[in-house]
């Protein structure tokens, strides 16, 4: 899979693959005041949109429909960005992190966790944001992800069809009437011809259904792509990552090997990393490189367990792990701080 | 009989009340205490004054529909001996995004005077109002006979809310929190129930999504043995189903949690094991991620099922075979359209109790094919005695409704959602006028009625000219002209709740319900042809009505984008956001 946003930015600056995206949305839209207007991700500058290289907007459209995918969520209710750190290449990734791509619901629609529905409240917009886009979204956790964090499982082969979804859902007839606040437009013809338009309530589902609903069909194409009963796939998210994977953590038997196949996995989200370092060429980058990467200072594996605590990955034995591991993430180093100690308090304590 | 000898005093004889015999008033409280109907003691009290003095100091229970439409004071001076009210707020269409957010509709100013006037208050019933956590707070802490909460899509707190209510309601006996939105901090509020506390008969949680500790839950199953109806939320597997069941055999409703995950066999058997003591069980619901995996584990209380509600459940046809031909006494079922036509034969095979029907659909904006025409009709050869549908579907043909008329004639709900606006019949491309004439014409008992696809004048007039019966009324995306809506106003004359959005109705038609208006509990219009002018005549005329506009936010200022119209004896809104504007 072609790394997706990283790659369009070239000169370091976070804030122009984000940008370009915007500003290609806004070639969809006809009207693209709302959408640039709002600044739920706390992005410094949207108005710096129309500034933006336009070459940006080539590259965006050569990459792959998930680009699309990620552009379609700015600014999207739930969706919690961190301010974006102008210097680091991965500033713009982060704030395209695991966070959802489809966020969930807007705060009143109450699926929200806690920390979500902190977030939205205080950027608190007029009442047709919250409304459409609202409405777009399609929930997206299965059953055994907690609700602090939100997130779409976007596997390889389902992606062009849940773009398609996205880019239908986003979007909308217009409107003979201002509806209150809404300015949905027809998508124009380069989505897919079966694009639907989308008005505001419509139809009368109410959104907790249409939320439990979306989630559901989603679980249900999990539970059928099982290849047994003896899977157990959990949900690998990665700072910066525009998407999360899956992996089936009875298909290996040690560490080792969930960190090779991690690593093969995750590799193209490094890339754009490797090349702010100043590394010669993405072609050249090696296994070793990666696991520098993963094992060094700048990222670390760790994943959830059964309490919702978030711990270290290797502390506990193979089979502990994967009897307590609900999700993985790969994060930070620097977010890991003080993960470290919690996990060997932990595995004392059970020991 | 001779009025005399029977010793009643008719009103408004003249009778010389000195020679006739009232009814001592013991002998009206004893018999006024056993009506229960709202409707029925709102007729009593309309007899004579005697009537309704005492009609009103043995009412218990009240029902506010509109919020708005009277206010605590009133109420409360009128009723002093209330226990129980329900109380429902916004409009209805709220619960589809189009009023705005701090609209209105919060209880705490009920609160705030019930406090004073029912402080033995036990139940409180409430339907898209704002409910806060200060007035969950308030709630519990003010009323210490408090027994009942039950909420629906409200919306405004979190389970901070629900840990005040386990923590300070000594006699709670129901809980039940439904679709909401609520702000699900987790928090782990169920074990905030006292050690002591054992007098919970309904709990709800099926829509909250946080894990609740299951220890707690456990406890509190296990110490209330009058538990009678108990639905859990997603977070709980079937293990831990299983355990709760073996406490509570005698529950009656049941919602599962998540049927993910897989169970040993061991497991299994001791689940079907559990289900099958459950010998009361009538109604199962939530049914989260079932598949035919583990859905067999309840199949031994199938068949004393009488609703079901799979409609978290994305199932498919043959799933919902193997649960319906062993549920044969099934009265009402909800559904996904994930079980398609095939599942709807199946329905119609199955199920010949069947009166209610409930297809939603799994993605609202999907293209997939869901449920059809077919479907429909299938359900309507084997259930004839449906008389309530709510039908979300792709495509229709008026021939399919017409013949579901026939087969059904006893319709007192048919709400049929074709959920491309203004979709015509996909066979002869005409509009579906027909179908909803049909329906009107044979269901005489025709209450609620929801239109939907293309729609011409025509079916209005229908609907004028049949629906007599007709109480709730909802379009949208219909008619040409004003004379569709004017045709129902003149027409309908039991009209109570009439909702319309996306319609070609100006203002020639909001004025033709002027003689409507004072009986009709509410009227909503969005995005129709009305202009403030039209609101303004409409309030002039009509003085103890509410003319609301909800301003919108840049739109021509002399259209009236939504309106909403109510009876009130409380005058305007004191409590209104600056965007509603009383005319």
């Amino acid at each position: 899979m072609s790394p997706p946003l990283l790659d369009v930015e070239g000169d370091g600056q976070g804030n122009v693959s984000l940008m370009t995206s915007v500003s290609s949305m806004e070639s969809i839209f006809q009207k693209n005041a709302g959408l640039t207007e709002r600044n739920y991700l706390g992005l410094s500058d949207c108005s710096s949109v129309d500034s933006s290289a336009v070459s940006g907007i080539s590259d965006v459209k050569r990459n792959n429909l998930n680009l699309k995918a990620t552009e379609l969520r700015l600014g999207l209710p739930g969706s919690q960005s961190p301010e974006r750190d102008p210097d680091a290449d991965l500033a713009s990734s982060e704030s395209l992190d695991e966070k959802p791509l489809f966020p969930l619901l807007p705060s009143k629609d109450g699926i929200c966790s806690g920390s979500q529905k902190i977030f939205v409240s205080g950027n608190k917009r007029g009442f047709s944001d919250t409304i459409d886009e609202g409405k777009w979204m399609f929930g997206s956790s299965g059953t055994d992800s907690d609700t602090s964090n939100v997130n779409v499982k976007i596997s390889p082969g389902v992606q062009p069809a849940m773009i398609k979804d996205a880019t239908s859902k986003v979007a909308s007839q217009e409107k003979t009437h201002a509806t209150f606040g809404t300015n949905l437009n027809k998508v124009n013809a380069s989505n897919p011809p079966a694009a639907k338009a989308q008005v505001v309530g419509w139809p009368p589902v109410r959104s907790f259904r249409k939320n439990i609903l979306a989630t559901n069909s989603k679980t249900n194409d999990e539970v059928d792509g099982k290849p047994g009963p003896g899977a157990l796939f959990v949900k690998v998210s990665m700072d910066g990552a525009p998407y999360l994977r899956k992996v089936d953590l009875r298909s290996y038997t040690t560490y080792q090997q969930l960190s090779s196949a991690l690593e093969k996995m995750f590799s193209c989200f490094t890339l754009g990393q490797c090349g702010s370092q100043g590394a010669p060429g993405r072609e050249s980058l090696s296994e070793s490189k990666l696991r520098d990467l993963l094992h060094g200072s700048e990222y670390v594996l760790t994943y959830e367990d059964k309490d919702g605590d978030w711990m270290l990955v290797g502390d506990v034995p193979w089979d502990m792990f994967i009897g307590s591991c609900k999700r993985l993430k790969i994060m930070k180093g620097s977010d890991a701080i003080g993960l470290a100690p919690r996990a060997m308090e932990k595995s004392k304590n059970r020991s | 009989m001779d009025p005399a000898a029977t010793g009643v005093t008719v009103a408004g004889t003249g009778a010389d009340p000195a020679k006739t015999t009232m009814f001592p008033e013991e002998f009206l409280k004893r018999t006024f205490s056993l009506i229960n109907s709202d409707k029925d003691r709102n007729s009593v009290s309309l007899v004579c004054k005697d009537w309704y003095n005492v009609e009103r100091m043995s009412r218990r229970h009240v029902s506010i529909r509109n919020c708005y439409s009277v206010s605590p004071e009133i109420v409360t001076a009128r009723f002093p001996a209330i226990r129980s009210v329900t109380l429902k707020g916004k409009p209805r269409f709220s619960d589809f995004n189009l009023v705005p957010d701090d609209w209105g509709a919060d209880v705490q100013p009920w609160l705030n005077v019930f406090a004073t006037a029912y402080p033995f208050l036990e139940e409180l019933r409430l339907k898209r109002m704002a409910v806060s956590d200060e007035s969950l707070e308030f709630l519990a802490l003010n009323f210490d006979d408090f027994k009942a909460l039950s909420m629906l899509s409200c919306e405004g707190f979190s389970t901070l809310g629900l840990e005040a209510i386990a923590t300070h309601c000594k006699n709670l006996t129901e809980l039940d929190i439904q679709e909401n939105g609520i702000d699900d901090l987790g928090g782990d509020w169920l074990s905030y129930f006292p050690e002591n506390l054992t007098s919970l008969e309904v709990l709800n949680f099926s829509t909250l999504t946080s894990e609740v500790s299951f220890d707690a839950l456990e406890s509190l199953v296990s110490r209330c043995k009058s538990l009678r109806v108990l639905k859990v939320n997603r977070k709980i597997n079937l293990e831990q189903l299983g355990k709760l069941l073996v406490l509570a055999p005698q529950l009656i409703e049941l919602g599962t949690g998540t049927f993910l995950e897989e169970l040993v066999s061991g497991s299994v058997n001791g689940l079907e094991n559990a289900f099958s003591k459950c010998g009361n069980l009538v109604t199962l619901s939530s049914f989260w991620d079932a598949t035919l995996l583990h859905l067999p584990v309840v199949y031994p209380v199938c068949g004393n099922l009488t609703f079901l509600n799979l409609s978290y459940a994305n199932i498919g046809p043959d799933e919902l075979e193997q649960i319906l031909s062993r549920s044969k006494r099934l009265v009402r079922l909800w559904v996904v359209d994930t079980v398609g036509d095939k599942g709807l034969e199946a329905v119609g095979s199955h199920c010949p109790l069947l009166e209610e029907l409930r297809v939603f659909p799994v993605d609202p904006f999907d293209q997939q094919l869901g449920v059809t025409d077919s479907g429909l009709v299938a359900v309507s050869k084997g259930c004839p005695k449906l008389h309530y549908i709510l039908y979300f579907c792709q495509r229709m043909t008026n021939a399919a409704v017409i013949t579901v008329a026939q087969n059904c004639p006893n319709f007192t709900h048919f709400r049929l959602c074709i959920m491309n606006p203004s979709e015509p019949d996909y066979l002869t491309n005409e509009p579906m006028d027909e179908a909803f004439g049909a329906i009107v014409k044979t269901c005489t008992k025709l209450q609620r009625l929801s239109v939907s696809g293309l729609l011409t004048d025509l079916a209005f007039e229908y609907i004028g000219r049949y629906a007599k019966n007709l109480e709730t009324l909802s379009v949208a995306f219909a008619g040409d002209s004003d004379l569709g809506m004017e045709y129902v106003m003149r027409g309908c004359p039991k009209l109570k709740r009439v909702e319309i959005r996306d319609c070609p109705f100006g203002d020639s038609a909001l004025l033709s319900g002027l003689t409507q208006y004072e009986s009709m509990r509410s009227l909503w219009m969005s995005d129709c042809n009305v202009t403030m002018d039209g609101c303004k005549k409409l309030a002039e005329e009509m003085s103890w009505l509410n003319v609301e506009v909800i301003k919108d936010e840049g739109g021509d200022d002399r259209l009236a984008n939504k309106v909403y119209v109510y009876r009130t004896v409380a005058g305007p809104r004191k409590d209104a956001p600056p965007f509603v504007v009383t005319l």
